[in-house]
Protein backbone atom coordinates (compact mmCIF):
# COMPACT_ATOMS: atom_id res chain seq x y z
CA UNK A 1 0.00 0.00 0.00
CA UNK A 2 1.20 3.40 -0.82
CA UNK A 3 0.41 6.72 -0.80
CA UNK A 4 1.11 10.51 -2.27
CA UNK A 5 1.02 11.70 0.86
CA UNK A 6 4.70 12.67 2.07
CA UNK A 7 5.15 15.41 -0.90
CA UNK A 8 7.09 13.36 -2.96
CA UNK A 9 6.68 12.81 -6.01
CA UNK A 10 4.05 10.07 -7.34
CA UNK A 11 2.08 8.87 -10.03
CA UNK A 12 -1.60 9.50 -10.81
CA UNK A 13 -5.35 8.32 -11.76
CA UNK A 14 -6.81 5.28 -12.56
CA UNK A 15 -10.10 4.01 -12.96
CA UNK A 16 -12.53 2.16 -10.99
CA UNK A 17 -11.70 -0.59 -9.00
CA UNK A 18 -11.88 -4.31 -10.07
CA UNK A 19 -11.85 -5.13 -13.60
CA UNK A 20 -11.13 -1.50 -14.85
CA UNK A 21 -7.74 -0.85 -12.62
CA UNK A 22 -6.98 -4.30 -13.95
CA UNK A 23 -7.44 -3.71 -17.32
CA UNK A 24 -5.08 -0.55 -16.59
CA UNK A 25 -2.68 -2.57 -15.48
CA UNK A 26 -2.62 -5.05 -18.21
CA UNK A 27 -2.50 -2.45 -20.83
CA UNK A 28 1.06 -0.74 -19.13
CA UNK A 29 2.17 -4.33 -18.96
CA UNK A 30 1.41 -4.70 -22.87
CA UNK A 31 2.73 -1.54 -23.41
CA UNK A 32 6.14 -2.50 -22.00
CA UNK A 33 6.59 -5.63 -24.00
CA UNK A 34 5.55 -3.39 -27.18
CA UNK A 35 8.20 -0.85 -26.16
CA UNK A 36 10.57 -3.58 -25.73
CA UNK A 37 9.28 -5.22 -28.86
CA UNK A 38 10.25 -1.61 -30.77
CA UNK A 39 13.31 -1.58 -28.81
CA UNK A 40 15.06 1.74 -28.33
CA UNK A 41 17.25 3.69 -30.66
CA UNK A 42 20.93 2.29 -30.36
CA UNK A 43 23.20 3.42 -27.91
CA UNK A 44 24.06 7.09 -27.68
CA UNK A 45 27.25 7.83 -29.64
CA UNK A 46 30.65 8.82 -27.81
CA UNK A 47 30.31 12.63 -28.71
CA UNK A 48 26.35 12.48 -27.95
CA UNK A 49 24.22 14.21 -25.30
CA UNK A 50 23.51 12.31 -22.57
CA UNK A 51 21.31 14.46 -21.76
CA UNK A 52 19.53 15.00 -24.61
CA UNK A 53 19.68 10.82 -25.38
CA UNK A 54 18.01 10.83 -22.18
CA UNK A 55 14.99 13.30 -23.26
CA UNK A 56 14.67 11.28 -26.45
CA UNK A 57 14.29 7.69 -24.82
CA UNK A 58 11.61 9.12 -21.83
CA UNK A 59 9.52 11.33 -25.01
CA UNK A 60 9.24 8.09 -26.88
CA UNK A 61 7.85 5.94 -24.08
CA UNK A 62 10.64 3.85 -23.57
CA UNK A 63 12.17 2.87 -20.39
CA UNK A 64 14.96 4.09 -18.74
CA UNK A 65 17.42 0.98 -17.59
CA UNK A 66 19.68 0.69 -14.35
CA UNK A 67 22.83 1.00 -16.85
CA UNK A 68 21.24 4.05 -18.66
CA UNK A 69 22.66 7.08 -17.93
CA UNK A 70 19.89 9.75 -15.99
CA UNK A 71 20.29 13.15 -14.49
CA UNK A 72 21.41 12.61 -11.05
CA UNK A 73 17.89 14.75 -9.59
CA UNK A 74 15.90 11.92 -11.30
CA UNK A 75 17.79 9.13 -9.66
CA UNK A 76 17.62 11.21 -6.22
CA UNK A 77 13.67 11.58 -6.94
CA UNK A 78 12.98 7.51 -7.54
CA UNK A 79 15.49 6.52 -5.01
CA UNK A 80 13.15 8.46 -2.75
CA UNK A 81 10.26 7.66 -4.17
CA UNK A 82 10.36 3.98 -4.59
CA UNK A 83 12.04 3.55 -0.92
CA UNK A 84 9.10 5.53 0.49
CA UNK A 85 6.83 3.02 -0.98
CA UNK A 86 8.89 0.28 0.35
CA UNK A 87 8.55 1.86 3.64
CA UNK A 88 5.19 2.02 2.88
CA UNK A 89 4.76 -1.41 2.73
CA UNK A 90 6.98 -2.88 5.83
CA UNK A 91 5.45 0.03 8.14
CA UNK A 92 1.88 -1.05 6.52
CA UNK A 93 1.82 -4.69 7.83
CA UNK A 94 1.67 -3.00 11.34
CA UNK A 95 -2.05 -1.88 11.56
CA UNK A 96 -3.20 -4.88 10.04
CA UNK A 97 -0.77 -7.17 11.49
CA UNK A 98 -2.66 -5.85 14.57
CA UNK A 99 -5.51 -8.16 13.93
CA UNK A 100 -4.00 -11.79 12.77
CA UNK A 101 -4.27 -12.90 16.02
CA UNK A 102 -7.78 -11.85 16.33
CA UNK A 103 -9.17 -12.73 13.15
CA UNK A 104 -12.69 -14.03 13.63
CA UNK A 105 -12.77 -17.30 11.74
CA UNK A 106 -9.81 -18.91 10.40
CA UNK A 107 -11.11 -18.40 6.80
CA UNK A 108 -9.93 -14.50 7.39
CA UNK A 109 -6.97 -15.59 9.60
CA UNK A 110 -5.39 -17.21 6.61
CA UNK A 111 -6.47 -14.42 4.32
CA UNK A 112 -5.59 -11.70 6.55
CA UNK A 113 -2.07 -13.33 6.90
CA UNK A 114 -1.39 -14.09 3.59
CA UNK A 115 -1.69 -10.39 2.76
CA UNK A 116 0.15 -8.63 5.32
CA UNK A 117 3.03 -11.57 3.70
CA UNK A 118 2.36 -10.25 -0.01
CA UNK A 119 3.34 -7.04 1.45
CA UNK A 120 6.02 -7.81 3.34
CA UNK A 121 7.32 -9.16 -0.25
CA UNK A 122 6.23 -6.28 -2.02
CA UNK A 123 8.69 -4.52 0.21
CA UNK A 124 11.47 -6.75 -0.53
CA UNK A 125 10.38 -6.41 -4.04
CA UNK A 126 10.56 -2.34 -4.10
CA UNK A 127 14.21 -2.42 -2.31
CA UNK A 128 15.50 -4.78 -4.84
CA UNK A 129 14.10 -1.88 -7.74
CA UNK A 130 15.75 0.43 -5.67
CA UNK A 131 18.89 -1.06 -5.27
CA UNK A 132 19.49 -0.41 -8.98
CA UNK A 133 19.76 3.40 -8.51
CA UNK A 134 22.69 2.56 -6.28
CA UNK A 135 21.70 2.59 -2.77
CA UNK A 136 21.31 -0.49 -0.49
CA UNK A 137 18.47 -1.32 1.08
CA UNK A 138 20.44 -1.49 4.52
CA UNK A 139 21.11 2.28 3.91
CA UNK A 140 17.55 2.83 3.19
CA UNK A 141 16.24 0.70 6.00
CA UNK A 142 18.56 2.96 8.11
CA UNK A 143 17.43 5.67 6.65
CA UNK A 144 13.66 5.03 7.48
CA UNK A 145 14.66 3.91 11.28
CA UNK A 146 16.29 7.56 11.68
CA UNK A 147 13.53 8.98 10.67
CA UNK A 148 15.09 10.45 7.52
CA UNK A 149 12.51 8.92 5.36
CA UNK A 150 9.08 8.91 5.07
CA UNK A 151 6.21 6.33 4.60
CA UNK A 152 2.75 6.83 3.82
CA UNK A 153 0.96 8.73 6.63
CA UNK A 154 -2.20 6.73 6.97
CA UNK A 155 -0.36 3.84 8.68
CA UNK A 156 -0.12 6.07 11.53
CA UNK A 157 -3.69 5.91 12.05
CA UNK A 158 -4.72 3.06 14.59
CA UNK A 159 -6.89 -0.45 13.70
CA UNK A 160 -9.59 -0.37 16.68
CA UNK A 161 -12.17 -3.06 15.13
CA UNK A 162 -11.60 -6.32 13.01
CA UNK A 163 -13.82 -3.83 10.27
CA UNK A 164 -11.05 -1.28 10.34
CA UNK A 165 -9.19 -4.53 8.17
CA UNK A 166 -12.02 -4.29 6.04
CA UNK A 167 -12.07 -0.37 5.80
CA UNK A 168 -8.04 -0.34 4.81
CA UNK A 169 -8.64 -3.18 1.95
CA UNK A 170 -11.50 -0.93 0.34
CA UNK A 171 -10.47 2.48 1.32
CA UNK A 172 -7.31 2.55 1.64
CA UNK A 173 -5.50 0.05 -0.84
CA UNK A 174 -8.32 1.41 -3.23
CA UNK A 175 -6.46 4.99 -2.97
CA UNK A 176 -3.19 3.12 -3.27
CA UNK A 177 -4.52 1.27 -6.74
CA UNK A 178 -5.82 4.61 -7.95
CA UNK A 179 -2.20 6.21 -7.24
CA UNK A 180 -0.23 3.31 -8.34
CA UNK A 181 -1.66 2.23 -11.81
CA UNK A 182 -0.24 5.11 -13.37
CA UNK A 183 3.14 4.18 -11.88
CA UNK A 184 2.78 0.81 -14.08
CA UNK A 185 3.87 3.25 -16.84
CA UNK A 186 6.89 4.55 -15.11
CA UNK A 187 9.51 5.65 -16.95
CA UNK A 188 11.86 3.54 -15.34
CA UNK A 189 11.48 0.10 -15.56
CA UNK A 190 12.52 -1.92 -12.69
CA UNK A 191 10.18 0.38 -11.22
CA UNK A 192 7.19 0.32 -13.69
CA UNK A 193 8.01 -3.67 -13.44
CA UNK A 194 7.93 -3.67 -10.28
CA UNK A 195 4.61 -1.78 -10.05
CA UNK A 196 2.75 -3.89 -13.01
CA UNK A 197 3.02 -7.20 -10.32
CA UNK A 198 2.47 -5.37 -7.25
CA UNK A 199 -0.92 -3.74 -8.73
CA UNK A 200 -2.45 -6.95 -9.36
CA UNK A 201 -1.94 -8.30 -5.64
CA UNK A 202 -3.04 -5.08 -4.33
CA UNK A 203 -6.73 -4.88 -6.01
CA UNK A 204 -7.00 -8.78 -4.78
CA UNK A 205 -6.53 -7.27 -1.65
CA UNK A 206 -9.29 -4.57 -2.37
CA UNK A 207 -11.90 -7.15 -3.32
CA UNK A 208 -10.71 -8.62 -0.06
CA UNK A 209 -11.29 -5.84 2.05
CA UNK A 210 -14.54 -4.89 0.24
CA UNK A 211 -15.68 -8.42 0.82
CA UNK A 212 -14.95 -8.31 4.46
CA UNK A 213 -16.96 -4.95 4.62
CA UNK A 214 -19.52 -6.10 2.57
CA UNK A 215 -20.02 -8.90 5.08
CA UNK A 216 -20.49 -6.68 7.96
CA UNK A 217 -22.87 -4.51 6.64
CA UNK A 218 -24.93 -7.12 6.08
CA UNK A 219 -24.13 -9.05 9.53
CA UNK A 220 -25.80 -7.90 13.08
CA UNK A 221 -26.78 -4.62 14.42
CA UNK A 222 -23.21 -4.81 16.33
CA UNK A 223 -20.93 -5.68 12.84
CA UNK A 224 -22.93 -2.75 11.07
CA UNK A 225 -21.90 -0.39 13.62
CA UNK A 226 -18.43 -1.93 13.23
CA UNK A 227 -18.44 -1.31 9.76
CA UNK A 228 -19.68 2.24 9.79
CA UNK A 229 -17.47 3.26 12.26
CA UNK A 230 -14.69 2.01 10.66
CA UNK A 231 -15.67 3.85 7.08
CA UNK A 232 -16.20 7.13 9.41
CA UNK A 233 -12.68 6.93 10.90
CA UNK A 234 -10.89 5.94 7.49
CA UNK A 235 -12.46 7.91 4.63
CA UNK A 236 -10.74 11.44 5.55
CA UNK A 237 -7.32 10.15 6.13
CA UNK A 238 -7.57 8.15 3.18
CA UNK A 239 -8.58 11.07 0.71
CA UNK A 240 -5.53 12.63 2.32
CA UNK A 241 -2.98 9.76 0.76
CA UNK A 242 -3.21 11.50 -2.38
CA UNK A 243 -1.29 14.23 -0.97
CA UNK A 244 -1.69 17.77 -0.80
CA UNK A 245 -4.07 20.19 -2.90
CA UNK A 246 -2.33 20.45 -6.55
CA UNK A 247 -1.89 24.12 -5.68
CA UNK A 248 0.59 23.17 -2.32
CA UNK A 249 2.13 19.90 -3.96
CA UNK A 250 6.33 20.07 -4.71
CA UNK A 251 7.65 18.27 -7.63
CA UNK A 252 5.12 17.62 -9.30
CA UNK A 253 6.16 19.16 -12.38
CA UNK A 254 9.49 17.82 -12.93
CA UNK A 255 7.93 14.59 -12.06
CA UNK A 256 5.20 14.83 -15.02
CA UNK A 257 7.79 16.09 -16.71
CA UNK A 258 10.22 12.83 -16.46
CA UNK A 259 6.91 10.70 -16.37
CA UNK A 260 7.40 9.20 -13.04
CA UNK A 261 4.39 11.15 -12.33
CA UNK A 262 1.36 11.37 -14.76
CA UNK A 263 -2.21 12.69 -13.28
CA UNK A 264 -2.18 15.71 -10.80
CA UNK A 265 -2.98 14.64 -7.00
CA UNK A 266 -6.66 15.94 -7.38
CA UNK A 267 -7.31 14.65 -10.17
CA UNK A 268 -6.38 10.74 -8.70
CA UNK A 269 -8.27 11.77 -5.61
CA UNK A 270 -11.57 12.51 -7.54
CA UNK A 271 -11.07 9.56 -9.33
CA UNK A 272 -10.76 8.06 -6.22
CA UNK A 273 -14.01 9.41 -4.89
CA UNK A 274 -16.14 8.77 -7.48
CA UNK A 275 -15.63 5.36 -7.47
CA UNK A 276 -15.99 5.18 -3.73
CA UNK A 277 -19.37 6.46 -4.09
CA UNK A 278 -20.63 3.49 -5.82
CA UNK A 279 -19.31 1.06 -3.82
CA UNK A 280 -20.29 2.83 -0.52
CA UNK A 281 -23.77 1.93 -2.48
CA UNK A 282 -23.31 -1.05 -2.69
CA UNK A 283 -22.35 -1.99 0.61
CA UNK A 284 -25.06 -0.31 2.64
CA UNK A 285 -22.60 2.16 3.97
CA UNK A 286 -22.24 6.24 4.56
CA UNK A 287 -19.52 8.10 3.33
CA UNK A 288 -18.97 10.31 6.36
CA UNK A 289 -19.47 13.43 3.98
CA UNK A 290 -22.58 15.90 3.94
CA UNK A 291 -21.64 18.09 0.93
CA UNK A 292 -21.04 14.88 -1.32
CA UNK A 293 -23.46 15.12 -4.51
CA UNK A 294 -23.21 14.38 -8.24
CA UNK A 295 -21.96 17.62 -10.20
CA UNK A 296 -23.39 17.37 -13.41
CA UNK A 297 -21.37 20.09 -15.05
CA UNK A 298 -18.16 18.35 -14.00
CA UNK A 299 -19.71 15.14 -14.36
CA UNK A 300 -17.90 14.35 -11.32
CA UNK A 301 -18.77 14.06 -7.57
CA UNK A 302 -17.98 17.63 -5.22
CA UNK A 303 -16.70 16.53 -1.95
CA UNK A 304 -15.29 17.47 1.35
CA UNK A 305 -11.55 18.10 1.36
CA UNK A 306 -9.41 16.39 4.05
CA UNK A 307 -8.04 18.28 6.68
CA UNK A 308 -4.37 18.87 5.01
CA UNK A 309 -3.27 20.55 8.60
CA UNK A 310 -4.00 16.94 10.28
CA UNK A 311 -1.90 15.60 7.14
CA UNK A 312 1.08 17.81 7.78
CA UNK A 313 0.71 16.71 11.18
CA UNK A 314 1.01 13.37 10.96
CA UNK A 315 3.88 13.40 8.25
CA UNK A 316 6.11 15.84 10.54
CA UNK A 317 5.36 13.07 13.15
CA UNK A 318 2.68 13.87 15.55
CA UNK A 319 -0.21 11.42 14.09
CA UNK A 320 -1.77 9.01 17.03
CA UNK A 321 0.90 6.18 15.78
CA UNK A 322 4.01 7.72 14.50
CA UNK A 323 5.83 7.12 17.53
CA UNK A 324 4.58 3.13 18.05
CA UNK A 325 5.00 2.24 14.21
CA UNK A 326 8.46 3.34 14.46
CA UNK A 327 9.67 2.05 17.96
CA UNK A 328 8.01 -1.03 16.36
CA UNK A 329 10.57 -0.91 13.55
CA UNK A 330 13.64 -0.38 14.97
CA UNK A 331 12.98 -2.73 17.95
CA UNK A 332 12.37 -5.68 15.49
CA UNK A 333 15.83 -4.51 13.73
CA UNK A 334 17.44 -4.03 17.37
CA UNK A 335 16.06 -7.45 18.64
CA UNK A 336 17.25 -9.26 15.34
CA UNK A 337 20.75 -8.18 15.31
CA UNK A 338 22.16 -10.87 17.11
CA UNK A 339 20.59 -13.45 14.55
CA UNK A 340 21.57 -11.50 11.35
CA UNK A 341 25.11 -11.51 13.18
CA UNK A 342 24.95 -15.23 13.78
CA UNK A 343 23.91 -16.33 10.24
CA UNK A 344 26.48 -13.97 8.63
CA UNK A 345 29.11 -15.84 10.88
CA UNK A 346 27.95 -19.32 9.99
CA UNK A 347 28.12 -18.24 6.00
CA UNK A 348 32.06 -16.99 6.76
CA UNK A 349 32.40 -19.82 8.61
CA UNK A 350 30.99 -22.21 5.97
CA UNK A 351 33.24 -19.95 2.75
CA UNK A 352 36.08 -21.18 4.64
CA UNK A 353 35.39 -24.86 5.19
CA UNK A 354 34.69 -24.77 1.46
CA UNK A 355 38.30 -22.58 0.63
CA UNK A 356 40.11 -25.50 2.52
CA UNK A 357 38.38 -28.01 1.08
CA UNK A 358 39.24 -27.16 -2.06
CA UNK A 359 42.67 -25.97 -1.21
CA UNK B 1 -6.38 -41.00 23.22
CA UNK B 2 -9.50 -42.47 21.71
CA UNK B 3 -10.35 -43.65 18.47
CA UNK B 4 -9.97 -41.43 14.88
CA UNK B 5 -11.84 -37.94 16.55
CA UNK B 6 -9.30 -37.46 19.26
CA UNK B 7 -6.41 -38.24 17.39
CA UNK B 8 -7.24 -35.95 14.55
CA UNK B 9 -8.78 -33.19 16.59
CA UNK B 10 -5.11 -33.46 18.43
CA UNK B 11 -3.55 -33.27 15.16
CA UNK B 12 -5.53 -29.93 14.24
CA UNK B 13 -5.00 -28.36 17.65
CA UNK B 14 -1.37 -28.80 17.14
CA UNK B 15 -1.11 -27.51 13.73
CA UNK B 16 -3.73 -24.52 14.56
CA UNK B 17 -2.00 -23.19 18.10
CA UNK B 18 1.59 -23.64 16.11
CA UNK B 19 -0.18 -21.14 13.60
CA UNK B 20 -1.08 -19.03 15.80
CA UNK B 21 2.43 -18.80 17.69
CA UNK B 22 4.39 -18.30 14.28
CA UNK B 23 2.15 -15.50 13.08
CA UNK B 24 2.73 -13.79 15.98
CA UNK B 25 6.28 -12.77 14.89
CA UNK B 26 4.66 -11.21 11.80
CA UNK B 27 6.61 -7.59 11.59
CA UNK B 28 9.18 -8.82 14.05
CA UNK B 29 11.11 -11.04 12.37
CA UNK B 30 14.81 -10.50 12.48
CA UNK B 31 14.90 -10.25 8.48
CA UNK B 32 12.25 -9.19 6.42
CA UNK B 33 13.11 -12.86 4.42
CA UNK B 34 12.01 -14.31 7.64
CA UNK B 35 8.92 -12.34 8.38
CA UNK B 36 7.68 -13.65 4.74
CA UNK B 37 9.28 -17.19 5.69
CA UNK B 38 7.35 -17.43 9.02
CA UNK B 39 4.40 -15.97 7.33
CA UNK B 40 4.61 -19.10 5.28
CA UNK B 41 5.01 -21.60 7.36
CA UNK B 42 2.05 -20.08 9.72
CA UNK B 43 -0.17 -20.56 6.85
CA UNK B 44 1.17 -24.02 5.87
CA UNK B 45 -0.04 -24.82 9.69
CA UNK B 46 -3.22 -23.36 9.87
CA UNK B 47 -4.05 -24.79 6.59
CA UNK B 48 -3.36 -28.13 8.15
CA UNK B 49 -5.10 -27.11 10.90
CA UNK B 50 -8.80 -25.94 8.65
CA UNK B 51 -8.51 -29.66 7.08
CA UNK B 52 -8.16 -31.58 10.05
CA UNK B 53 -10.44 -29.65 12.46
CA UNK B 54 -13.46 -29.67 10.02
CA UNK B 55 -12.42 -33.29 9.63
CA UNK B 56 -12.70 -34.09 13.18
CA UNK B 57 -15.71 -32.05 13.42
CA UNK B 58 -17.13 -34.55 10.58
CA UNK B 59 -15.82 -37.68 12.73
CA UNK B 60 -17.95 -36.38 15.70
CA UNK B 61 -21.14 -36.05 13.61
CA UNK B 62 -22.32 -33.47 16.48
CA UNK B 63 -22.75 -30.42 13.57
CA UNK B 64 -19.49 -28.60 14.82
CA UNK B 65 -16.89 -26.83 11.73
CA UNK B 66 -13.99 -25.85 11.90
CA UNK B 67 -14.64 -22.58 13.64
CA UNK B 68 -16.81 -23.91 16.04
CA UNK B 69 -13.84 -26.41 17.11
CA UNK B 70 -11.23 -23.36 17.10
CA UNK B 71 -13.27 -20.40 18.73
CA UNK B 72 -15.75 -21.87 20.76
CA UNK B 73 -13.65 -24.68 23.43
CA UNK B 74 -12.03 -23.83 26.32
CA UNK B 75 -8.83 -24.61 27.04
CA UNK B 76 -9.06 -28.00 28.57
CA UNK B 77 -10.91 -29.19 25.68
CA UNK B 78 -7.89 -28.43 23.56
CA UNK B 79 -5.90 -31.21 22.22
CA UNK B 80 -2.60 -30.03 21.49
CA UNK B 81 0.55 -30.97 22.64
CA UNK B 82 2.20 -28.32 24.93
CA UNK B 83 5.11 -27.56 23.00
CA UNK B 84 2.96 -25.71 20.35
CA UNK B 85 1.77 -23.85 23.26
CA UNK B 86 4.71 -22.31 24.76
CA UNK B 87 5.27 -18.58 24.80
CA UNK B 88 7.53 -17.80 21.55
CA UNK B 89 10.28 -16.92 23.76
CA UNK B 90 13.58 -15.29 21.48
CA UNK B 91 14.19 -16.52 17.81
CA UNK B 92 16.10 -19.42 18.70
CA UNK B 93 13.35 -20.49 21.43
CA UNK B 94 11.00 -20.14 18.18
CA UNK B 95 13.85 -22.07 16.12
CA UNK B 96 13.76 -24.97 18.95
CA UNK B 97 9.78 -25.43 18.50
CA UNK B 98 9.77 -25.32 14.80
CA UNK B 99 12.38 -27.61 14.41
CA UNK B 100 11.42 -30.20 16.75
CA UNK B 101 7.52 -30.05 15.76
CA UNK B 102 8.47 -30.43 11.83
CA UNK B 103 10.92 -33.19 12.93
CA UNK B 104 8.28 -35.01 14.18
CA UNK B 105 5.34 -33.70 12.03
CA UNK B 106 7.47 -35.10 8.96
CA UNK B 107 7.51 -38.74 9.85
CA UNK B 108 3.86 -38.32 11.24
CA UNK B 109 2.14 -36.84 8.20
CA UNK B 110 4.41 -39.65 5.73
CA UNK B 111 3.14 -41.91 7.96
CA UNK B 112 -0.55 -40.45 8.05
CA UNK B 113 -0.36 -40.66 3.60
CA UNK B 114 -0.04 -44.52 3.74
CA UNK B 115 -2.72 -44.79 6.57
CA UNK B 116 -6.78 -46.55 5.90
CA UNK B 117 -8.43 -43.45 6.44
CA UNK B 118 -8.59 -41.70 2.95
CA UNK B 119 -9.12 -38.11 4.16
CA UNK B 120 -5.93 -38.34 6.73
CA UNK B 121 -4.48 -39.94 3.89
CA UNK B 122 -5.22 -37.15 1.65
CA UNK B 123 -4.43 -34.67 4.52
CA UNK B 124 -1.26 -36.16 5.57
CA UNK B 125 -0.21 -36.20 1.28
CA UNK B 126 -0.29 -32.70 1.26
CA UNK B 127 1.27 -31.37 4.93
CA UNK B 128 4.02 -33.97 4.43
CA UNK B 129 5.35 -31.30 1.96
CA UNK B 130 5.40 -28.66 3.77
CA UNK B 131 6.49 -30.46 6.79
CA UNK B 132 9.83 -31.27 4.73
CA UNK B 133 10.06 -27.60 4.02
CA UNK B 134 9.55 -26.17 7.78
CA UNK B 135 12.46 -29.35 8.70
CA UNK B 136 14.59 -27.50 6.17
CA UNK B 137 14.16 -23.87 7.23
CA UNK B 138 14.25 -24.65 11.13
CA UNK B 139 17.18 -27.13 10.66
CA UNK B 140 19.04 -24.45 8.77
CA UNK B 141 18.47 -22.01 11.59
CA UNK B 142 19.56 -24.30 14.23
CA UNK B 143 22.68 -25.12 12.56
CA UNK B 144 23.16 -21.04 11.87
CA UNK B 145 22.86 -20.09 15.06
CA UNK B 146 24.24 -22.96 17.43
CA UNK B 147 27.20 -22.60 14.71
CA UNK B 148 27.20 -19.11 14.26
CA UNK B 149 28.47 -16.73 17.12
CA UNK B 150 29.27 -17.05 20.53
CA UNK B 151 26.02 -15.12 21.57
CA UNK B 152 23.88 -17.05 19.26
CA UNK B 153 25.36 -20.59 20.45
CA UNK B 154 24.40 -19.15 23.97
CA UNK B 155 21.06 -18.81 23.41
CA UNK B 156 20.50 -21.69 21.08
CA UNK B 157 21.56 -24.15 23.65
CA UNK B 158 19.73 -22.59 26.24
CA UNK B 159 16.54 -22.92 23.33
CA UNK B 160 17.34 -26.18 23.34
CA UNK B 161 17.19 -27.05 27.09
CA UNK B 162 14.33 -25.14 27.73
CA UNK B 163 11.52 -27.15 25.04
CA UNK B 164 13.11 -30.38 24.51
CA UNK B 165 11.46 -31.58 27.38
CA UNK B 166 8.53 -30.47 26.09
CA UNK B 167 9.19 -33.05 22.79
CA UNK B 168 8.82 -36.48 24.96
CA UNK B 169 4.54 -35.80 24.85
CA UNK B 170 4.28 -35.85 21.14
CA UNK B 171 5.23 -39.75 20.98
CA UNK B 172 2.86 -40.90 23.92
CA UNK B 173 2.08 -44.88 22.58
CA UNK B 174 -1.41 -45.08 21.13
CA UNK B 175 -1.59 -48.20 19.81
CA UNK B 176 -5.42 -47.50 18.56
CA UNK B 177 -4.43 -44.52 16.52
CA UNK B 178 -4.72 -44.61 12.46
CA UNK B 179 -1.11 -43.70 13.33
CA UNK B 180 0.61 -44.80 16.71
CA UNK B 181 3.00 -41.72 17.40
CA UNK B 182 5.47 -44.16 19.28
CA UNK B 183 6.21 -45.46 16.32
CA UNK B 184 7.86 -41.97 14.89
CA UNK B 185 10.37 -41.88 17.92
CA UNK B 186 13.06 -43.06 15.91
CA UNK B 187 12.87 -41.14 12.82
CA UNK B 188 12.96 -38.09 14.92
CA UNK B 189 15.56 -39.01 17.26
CA UNK B 190 17.73 -39.48 14.26
CA UNK B 191 17.19 -36.21 12.60
CA UNK B 192 17.73 -34.24 15.64
CA UNK B 193 20.71 -36.07 16.54
CA UNK B 194 22.41 -35.33 12.93
CA UNK B 195 21.04 -31.61 13.11
CA UNK B 196 22.12 -30.94 16.50
CA UNK B 197 25.72 -32.56 16.45
CA UNK B 198 26.43 -30.16 13.52
CA UNK B 199 25.02 -27.28 15.08
CA UNK B 200 27.36 -28.07 17.97
CA UNK B 201 24.66 -28.00 20.63
CA UNK B 202 23.56 -30.48 23.02
CA UNK B 203 20.66 -32.21 24.50
CA UNK B 204 19.94 -32.13 27.97
CA UNK B 205 20.61 -34.70 30.22
CA UNK B 206 17.51 -34.54 32.47
CA UNK B 207 14.47 -37.03 32.53
CA UNK B 208 11.78 -34.42 32.93
CA UNK B 209 9.04 -35.05 30.30
CA UNK B 210 5.96 -32.77 30.96
CA UNK B 211 2.69 -33.94 29.37
CA UNK B 212 -1.56 -33.39 29.75
CA UNK B 213 -2.10 -31.56 26.26
CA UNK B 214 -3.63 -34.50 24.33
CA UNK B 215 -5.71 -34.79 27.71
CA UNK B 216 -6.70 -30.89 28.05
CA UNK B 217 -4.41 -30.24 31.14
CA UNK B 218 -2.05 -27.14 29.47
CA UNK B 219 0.47 -25.04 30.72
CA UNK B 220 -0.99 -21.55 32.05
CA UNK B 221 0.02 -20.04 28.68
CA UNK B 222 -2.92 -22.02 26.24
CA UNK B 223 -5.72 -19.71 28.56
CA UNK B 224 -4.18 -16.42 27.21
CA UNK B 225 -3.72 -17.66 23.67
CA UNK B 226 -6.80 -18.60 23.38
CA UNK B 227 -8.32 -15.37 24.98
CA UNK B 228 -7.27 -13.48 22.50
CA UNK B 229 -7.71 -15.30 19.45
CA UNK B 230 -11.15 -16.37 20.30
CA UNK B 231 -12.26 -12.54 21.60
CA UNK B 232 -13.76 -11.59 18.78
CA UNK B 233 -16.04 -14.55 17.73
CA UNK B 234 -16.98 -14.73 20.82
CA UNK B 235 -17.79 -11.28 21.07
CA UNK B 236 -20.69 -11.50 18.06
CA UNK B 237 -22.82 -14.92 19.04
CA UNK B 238 -23.85 -16.00 15.87
CA UNK B 239 -22.65 -14.02 13.70
CA UNK B 240 -21.10 -14.62 10.22
CA UNK B 241 -17.51 -13.58 8.94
Amino acid sequence: MYGNDFSAPDGASDEAPGSGLLGEVEAAEAELRAAAARGRRGSPSPDEDLAAYFAEVVDAEQKIEPRDWMPDAYRRTLIRQIAQHAHSEIIGMQPEGNWISRAPSLKRKAILLAKVQDEAGHGLYLYAAAETLGISRDELVQLLLDGRQKYSSIFNYPTLSWADVGAIGWLVDGAAIVNQVPLCRCSYGPYARAMIRVCKEESFHQRQGYEILHTLAHGTPGQQAMAQDAVDRWWYPSLAMFGPPDGDSTHSGQSMAWKIKRFSNDDLRQRFVDMCVQQAEILGLRIPDPDLRWNEERQAYDYTQPDYDELMRVISGDGPCNRERIAHRRAAHADGAWVREAAAAYAAKRAEQREKVAA
Amino acid sequence: MNGPFDFTLGLGDDALIAAQRLAEWTTRAPEMEEDVALANIALDQLGAARLLLSYAGELEGAGRDEDALAYLRDDREFRNALLVELPNGDFAVTMAKLFFLAAYQLPLYAALAGCADERLAAIGAKARKESAYHLDHGALWVKRLGDGTEESHRRMQAAVDQVWPYTHELFAADPTAPVDPATLRPAFDETVGAVLAEATLTLPGSGWAPAGGRTGVHTEHLAFLLAEMQVLHRAHPGAHW
